[in-house]
């Protein structure tokens, strides 16, 4: 069982080393359930499905690494990792905000359907996967450094941001980039080679209104992970879109 | 100049004008446009596809289908149908788009199994006037009974089955996703199973709001789209399945065309308005026996720990992987053979990709039974389940349930006339046009699934009485009441049923 360290009108603070996850996640969803707003979790070690499934408006933030899919399918909460983040973060989330202020793993929002994920270093493979948007609902992922191969692949909806910062030797994204992409738009800070994109998408300038858009996640952005913004401009952004709505409309005889 | 298509009608369609009586039903009731009508009605053969849909609703009979008899030199190696597939691919560059199950002349193994009665020396039960137990409990079930004295000179055992789905039959209804079929679909099945006590499995399409009032009745479907996932829709239903494979396509993904994707079917699936719909291939969230392991807790961690389903085409080594999935920690593995249906899939793999059912059922449940932990999942078989008597067939072969999937849209009208893909079906089943949908009225629906299947329980019921016991448990694994007739002897021995005689 999650040791309680404090319980005070601050919130309440529990002590994750050792204990399973199983037990931690019915701890933190009993005490969501009685009403507790804010949880802090002290010794995060690997423990998976931290927010599974949770729907309520609490904020949990976790000191330590938390294990794979953090917050998935998670539909409301706030999650404010002081660490890095494993694989899965935010898979099929709905809505809520993972706020991640080191690294994350792969597979990073996969079918996210809404809320914010913020990384502040690096993301993985596979990041912003399958993402889809339906009217008010826009998922968005912003990573504040670099991103592996396949970012953004087949996805149907929402934002994803890369910044870039850090090292600058290695290019922002890796290959396959937005491949079999179909909606939802990307920004990249930095050189994108064509031969790093999928064939369903293009290079665009950013329209007047995406700027505008990018311009307020950025900040949003920069406030949740302390990241040096100094250096972002939102001019150095170039927008990668789909222009099909149908990649693979010409596939098939009947 | 060259005609527009070298490849010639499958049907002709003829109009008996002496007794048309030009009322135009058929040029309003065919979604596939093949009448207009000038001063009568004029067939285009060359649109029809045999759904019956014109012929069903014409007042006079007038109208006739018939396969159109134009004769081809014979050719024992280039069948009729692989010479139109080379006119069409050469006339258009694609994959040849299909629905509905494989529909080549394969070995049934079904059609090659007999069942067992008593004669003389056991008696057999008359259904009729004695109790005859349908009922079954989906999920795991314990390692060990634990039996306690309960206190009035009797025992008691509580953890028999804890966790489990129950269902007052082994019957339930496949997944078919809204989208793929209209949601007037979703609301027989769901209807039906609900009255019949059974399940309907909501595809990978979501689940539209107007079903929430059935959510006991409901399986819901995680795939690799992800399509309509969030934390109510999977805590509507009895439990969660996720969908790895599905028999008519195995290991690939699915395009619902954009044509299927109306204002109502973009809601549920959070996509544009004429988008097409991507599944990809594999979950990209499971590379692995250990990544299926974590999305199955996640799941269950999101949902309370509901049971946790996990479907498969039946592959070469379907034995293993249902092994693995048993493992990793699902409690109900749902085989679909490779004549399951699907509402569009490339012919090539429908129809040469994945392994038969029963086949695929038997080993199966040996493996698990070999491991000692056959107890640990429920077994549902699916994928060319036609008859009461596959599905008697299929629970001695050892499945806990069988899914029907194809026989539940031929009682909501389906002719099997596989252009399920086109977005046309003139039955209101596959389509999402409107004036189409409306035609399916989901009481109607409902009313002829809950006969078909209700039919199918008293003959269930009239096999187990034929065999000697009142409970489908006594039959479920039970081999030794099957033979095998013209079965060669090694898939005799793969299934381990013995030939009939022997």
């Amino acid at each position: 069982m999650a040791k309680t360290i404090k319980q005070s009108s601050n919130g309440t603070v529990l002590e994750a080393k050792g204990v399973y996850y199983r037990q931690l996640n019915e701890q933190i969803r009993e005490r969501i359930g009685q009403g507790e707003k804010d949880i802090t979790l002290d010794g995060v070690n690997g423990q998976r499905y931290i927010g599974g499934g949770l729907t309520d408006g609490a904020v949990i933030t976790i000191n330590g690494v938390p294990g794979n899919d953090l917050g998935a399918f998670m539909n409301g909460p706030t999650i404010i990792v002081n660490d890095n983040a494993q694989d899965g973060v935010a898979n099929t989330m709905n809505a809520g905000k993972i706020i991640v202020k080191g690294h994350a793993g792969d597979v990073v929002g996969y079918a996210m359907r809404g809320g914010k994920v913020f990384v502040s270093g690096d993301v993985g493979y596979r990041v912003g996967i399958h993402m889809k948007s339906f009217k008010e609902q826009v998922p968005v992922i912003v990573a504040g450094g670099h991103a592996g191969d396949f970012f953004g692949e087949y996805m149907a909806g929402g934002i994803l941001v890369l910044i870039g910062l850090g090292n600058s030797d290695k290019p922002v994204a890796g290959d396959y980039l937005g491949t079999g992409m179909h909606g939802g738009v990307i920004f990249v800070r930095g050189k994108i080679d064509e031969d790093q994109l999928g064939k369903e998408v293009r290079v665009f300038q950013t329209t007047d209104e995406e700027k505008a858009t990018l311009s307020t996640l950025l900040e949003e952005f920069g406030s949740d992970t302390g990241a040096d913004m100094s250096a972002v401009k939102v001019e150095d952004f170039v927008a990668l879109k789909p222009f099909s709505h149908r990649p693979y409309g010409n596939l098939y005889v009947y | 100049m060259m005609p527009a298509s070298l490849v010639p009608s499958e049907f002709l369609v003829e109009v008996d004008q002496d007794k048309c009586r030009r009322c135009k039903r058929c040029v309003l009731n065919c979604g596939f446009g093949a009448f207009t009508f000038t001063d009568r009605s004029v067939p285009d053969s060359s649109k029809c596809v045999a759904c019956h849909r014109c012929v069903m609703f014409c007042p006079e009979s007038a109208i006739t289908i018939k396969e159109n008899p134009l004769t081809f030199r014979q050719h024992a190696m280039w069948d009729v149908d692989k010479r139109k597939a080379i006119w069409k691919q050469a006339e258009h560059s694609g994959m040849i788009l299909t629905g509905m199950g494989n529909d080549l002349p394969y070995l049934s193994v079904f059609d090659h199994i007999l069942i067992d009665a008593c004669q003389v020396t056991n008696p057999s039960i008359d259904p009729l006037r004695e109790p005859m137990e349908l009922r079954t409990y989906l999920g795991r079930k314990p390692d060990r009974i634990e039996v306690e004295p309960d206190g009035k000179g009797g025992f008691k055992a509580d953890n028999v089955v804890t966790n489990n789905i129950e269902l007052d039959l082994p019957i339930m209804f496949s997944g078919m996703s809204y989208g793929s079929v209209s949601l007037n679909v979703h609301k027989s099945l769901a209807m039906a199973a609900k009255k019949l006590g059974t399940v309907m499995n909501t595809g990978e399409g979501g689940l539209h709001k107007e079903l929430y009032d059935y959510a006991d009745s409901i399986i819901v479907q995680c795939a690799s789209g992800r399509f309509g996932v969030h934390s109510e829709y999977l805590n509507k239903g009895v439990a969660v399945e996720i969908k790895i494979g599905q028999g008519a396509k195995p290991g690939i993904g699915g395009h619902l065309p954009g044509e299927k994707i109306g204002r109502e079917v973009s809601s549920t699936r959070m996509i544009p308005v004429g988008t097409d719909a991507l599944s990809p291939a594999p979950h990209h969230d499971i590379y692995s026996i250990e990544d299926l392991r974590q999305l199955i807790y996640a799941l269950k961690e999101a949902t309370g720990y509901k049971p946790i389903s996990v479907k498969i085409a039946t592959v070469h080594n379907v034995a293993a992987i249902a092994s693995g999935i048993a493992r990793a920690g699902a409690d109900i593995i749902y085989l679909d053979g490779f004549r399951g249906g699907t509402g569009a899939s490339p012919q090539i793999v429908r129809d040469h990709v994945g392994i038969p059912m029963e086949i695929a059922l038997a080993v199966v449940d040996q493996q698990l039974r070999k491991e000692g932990i056959r107890n640990w999942v429920s077994i549902i078989a699916a994928g060319g389940i036609r008859s009461s008597a596959d599905v008697a067939k299929a629970i001695a072969l050892g499945a806990d349930a069988v899914g029907i999937g194809t026989a539940a849209l031929m009682a909501l009208g389906c002719r099997l006339c596989q252009k399920c893909y086109t977005g046309n079906c003139s039955w209101g089943i596959a389509t999402q046009r409107p004036e189409l949908t409306g035609r399916l009225d989901p009481e109607w629906g409902a009313e002829r699934l809950v006969n078909l299947v209700e039919s199918w329980k008293l003959e269930l019921k009239e096999v187990l009485g034929a065999l000697g016991v009142n409970s489908i448990e006594s039959l479920r694994g039970n081999r030794e009441r099957l033979r095998t007739l013209g079965l060669d002897s090694t898939t005799s021995e793969i299934i381990d049923v013995r030939p009939a005689g022997s």
